[in-house]
């Protein structure tokens, strides 16, 4: 495992300052109105240049929302927000409808060049770069700004394209699909959402379509002040696959910053999805000021027989994060996965978990949970599995683990069963350890260095799940998973 | 090669070395014998550089460099290697993982350059066969479902591998069956090297057979009460260690 080197190497690259994705980027910006009205609702579907349903399902949503309260049940405090003072859309200026990169505003290109992001698919495809193939999405604040591969993936018949797109061009499917796994009424969170949405990616895949590379997604909050609200929605018809990755980072701002996405998966008839996250968006400095509030509603449908959903996430970044990517496993046979490390450093706050619910029969689900916590934060595992009456068969396997680095955070588990089936069968465990001295001085004694050692141990904590992602994004992972910790020890 | 003059050292308001003085030269094979409790794993943790002790007053000198100044990591590169009484466990770290990761940083350490891949497989399958350790064992996670004697000898593998100047083994012997021993004490001896001292720490003769010592120190109530050759592990062996246990009065 070369990585651990590299790992190291990273950490020791750089200096206090952990956060490397903390730049901004000059470039000038449209923005709606400050603060959130049905004009501004309407602001955006018009920038978006929207069907009439799609601005009337807005204002359902806003409606609605009016109405409902920010949920208290998560183990995390934050500063109220005050949803009147943010803006709900920015956009570069220049970036009207790129037709292709050369459109692109050079200093966004070079925004995502310093982000690692390969946007250059001609230099891909001749082969200058020995990259892996994977088509990209990047969303900068409220606009997808590029989309790779694009032609490509038609050739195969798969659609990746902003949704902002899709719904002018593919109005059919996303009317049939959308909201029909996160109900536009589901929550606080994703109800306005549903009001404000800006960009994400869309994603089908017809029948019996492998498709051809990895898709992703990679979010990037610029602007200050500035929401971001994506929206994402993948339908896997039968007997595909599709795997797809997004990744997040923002600049550094004292102030907080709210990001609320929706994400709905649909997995048709022996299809399978697989959903992997790497969220790095900026947590706050060590006085716990700034970050990145992460309130995201993440669901997926098994909505076929046989039917397979993975969600993979590493979390390693914003202030607070609240989030429960889930699986309704409707189809008979279908299998839902949640493999979950989550880091937390500082003063941040992770209150984030799974819900498995089995309402087909024979339906299968497993839960593999690492928390590391360390600094003064607060990492909390909340999961729900339930089996409906009519969930003969249902079985679910939950691991959840937690390691802390120092005696100042907390790691809580909080796991909810409620079975109404009684051939259904769970299995539950739980650890909380520490990395002993004992453990640290063997591996000092050895050649390592503390933080060395510390990466080491995390690392071989956090096996189970790394193996889960693929593999380049498993190495990119690990080195983030020590970046994290820096300073975590000493 | 290592000097530790008048060694005082508590944990937890504990006194447990009192005053130890001990050379050891360049190419030998020093042993250190003595009762439960007389301070013998204490005094290897405090050369490797462990962290909890509280050193009153003395010094430890390795080639004229002051141990007690470095962190344990910054020892292990100037090649002090301690084989554990109990080797940790490191859950989901392949013992492979683990071996490149602390070569390399010892190398990286000193300054040398970081071993190739196939390099670095070709040391380590070597030591592995003379140890008699399985490849399957270097793929399991360190130490984790390890029996005694497997633990030892991946100690001693780790030793092979990272070449280290002064080497302790704390109670290496002890869980071993009469193979595993014979297989330990030829990995050991075939470390032997007049650039290399040894400090090996045990209860029982039946390892200096194998393993045949320079000098013998009797180590009683946190200190070195008799030094002689190999002759004085038989004499041990035959009388016990009840006449140095007066000196713990003192
Ligand atoms: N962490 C500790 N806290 C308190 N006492 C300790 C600790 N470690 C060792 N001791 C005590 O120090 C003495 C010497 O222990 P040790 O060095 O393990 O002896 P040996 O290896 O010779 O059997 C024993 O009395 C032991 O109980
Ligand atoms: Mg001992």
């Amino acid at each position: 495992m070369p990585a651990v080197q590299e790992t190291i190497d990273q950490v020791r690259s750089i200096d206090v300052d952990q956060y490397k994705y903390g730049f901004e980027t000059e470039v000038e910006m449209e923005k709606s109105p400050r603060g959130l009205s049905e004009d501004v609702i309407r602001f955006i579907s018009a920038k978006k240049g929207e069907p009439e349903w799609m601005l009337q399902w807005r204002l359902d949503a806003y409606k609605r929302w009016l109405t409902m309260k920010e949920p208290a049940w998560a183990r995390v405090s934050y500063d109220k927000v005050d949803y009147n003072d943010i803006y709900y859309y920015a956009a570069p200026k220049k970036n009207q409808a790129p037709k292709s990169l050369d459109e692109v505003d050079p200093e966004i290109l070079k925004t995502y060049e310093k982000l690692g992001i390969p946007l250059r698919e001609q230099e891909i495809l001749a082969g200058v770069e020995p990259e892996r193939r994977v088509a990209v999405d990047a969303v900068f604040d409220s606009v997808s700004v590029a989309t790779t591969f694009k032609e490509e993936l038609s050739k195969a018949g798969v659609i990746f394209m902003p949704i902002s797109e899709a719904i002018r061009e593919y109005p059919d499917l996303v009317r049939q699909y959308m909201g029909s796994v996160v109900p536009v009424t589901d929550n606080f969170f994703a109800t306005l959402n549903s009001a404000v949405f800006t960009d994400g990616s869309f994603v089908y895949i017809p029948p019996g379509v492998r498709c051809p590379m990895e898709l992703s997604t990679y979010f990037r909050i610029n602007e200050k002040n500035t929401g971001q609200f994506e929206r994402t929605l993948i339908i896997a018809d039968k007997g595909s696959y599709v795997s797809y990755l997004e990744g997040c980072t923002a600049p550094k701002r004292d102030e907080n910053q709210l990001h609320a996405a929706v994400v709905e998966l649909v997995a048709l008839d022996d299809a399978e999805i697989k959903y992997s996250t790497v969220q790095n968006w900026y947590p706050g400095d060590a006085e716990g000021r700034g970050g990145i509030y992460n309130f995201v509603t993440k669901r997926g449908d098994c909505r076929g027989k046989n039917s397979v959903i993975t969600w993979t996430q590493v979390e390693t970044g914003s202030a607070i994060t609240w989030k429960y990517p889930s699986c309704i496993l409707r189809g008979d046979g279908s299998r839902g996965e949640f493999y979950s490390i989550a880091v937390s450093n500082g003063m941040q706050q992770v209150d984030s978990g799974t819900k498995m619910i089995h309402l087909g029969k024979n339906t299968t689900s497993r839960i593999i949970s690492k928390g590391i916590a360390a600094g003064k934060s607060e990492n909390t595992y909340r999961g729900l599995v339930s089996a409906h009456r009519k969930a003969t068969g249902a079985r679910n396997f939950t691991n959840c683990d937690s390691l802390l680095i120092g005696n100042q955070c907390g790691a809580h588990t909080v796991p909810y069963i409620e079975s109404k089936n009684a051939t259904a069968v769970f299995e539950h465990e739980a650890t909380t350890s520490k990395i002993s001295e004992d453990q640290m001085f063997y591996c000092q004694q050895r050649g390592l260095s503390e933080e060395e050692a510390t990466a080491l141990i995390v690392n071989g904590f956090v096996k189970d799940v790394l193996q889960q992602l693929p593999m380049e994004f498993a190495v990119e992972a690990q080195k983030l998973i020590s970046i994290s910790l820096e300073g975590s020890v000493g | 090669m290592l000097e530790i003059k008048n060694l005082v050292v508590q944990i937890e308001d504990k006194r447990i070395l009192n005053g130890l003085n001990l050379t050891v030269n360049k190419g030998e094979m020093a042993a250190i014998m003595g009762p439960n409790g007389s301070g013998k794993s204490t005094l290897s943790y405090v050369i490797a550089g462990k962290e909890d002790y509280e050193v009153l007053d003395g010094e430890i000198l390795l080639d004229g460099q002051n141990l007690l100044e470095m962190e344990a990591d910054q020892r292990a590169a100037a090649g002090v290697f301690l084989a554990f009484q109990y080797p940790l466990e490191i859950p989901g770290v392949a013992s492979m993982t683990f071996l490149k990761a602390t070569l390399n940083a010892q190398r990286k350490a000193r300054g040398e350059a970081e071993l190739t891949t196939p390099d670095f497989i070709k040391r380590v399958n070597a030591a592995a066969q003379q140890l008699e350790i399985p490849k399957d064992m270097l793929k399991r996670a360190l130490n984790v479902g390890f029996s005694g004697g497997e633990k030892k000898r991946m100690e001693i593998l780790q030793m092979a591998l990272l070449q280290p100047n002064f080497c302790i083994l704390d109670e290496t012997d002890s869980g071993l069956d009469i193979d595993a021993l014979r297989i330990v004490s030829e990995g050991v001896n075939a470390l032997r090297s007049p650039d290399r001292a040894f400090l090996v720490i045990t209860h029982y003769q039946r390892l200096l057979n194998h393993i045949v010592p320079d000098t013998v120190h009797v180590m009683s109530a946190g200190r070195i009460v008799k030094t002689g050759g190999k002759e004085l592990a038989l004499e041990l062996e035959a009388t016990g260690y009840a006449d140095y246990r007066e000196t713990e009065a003192a």
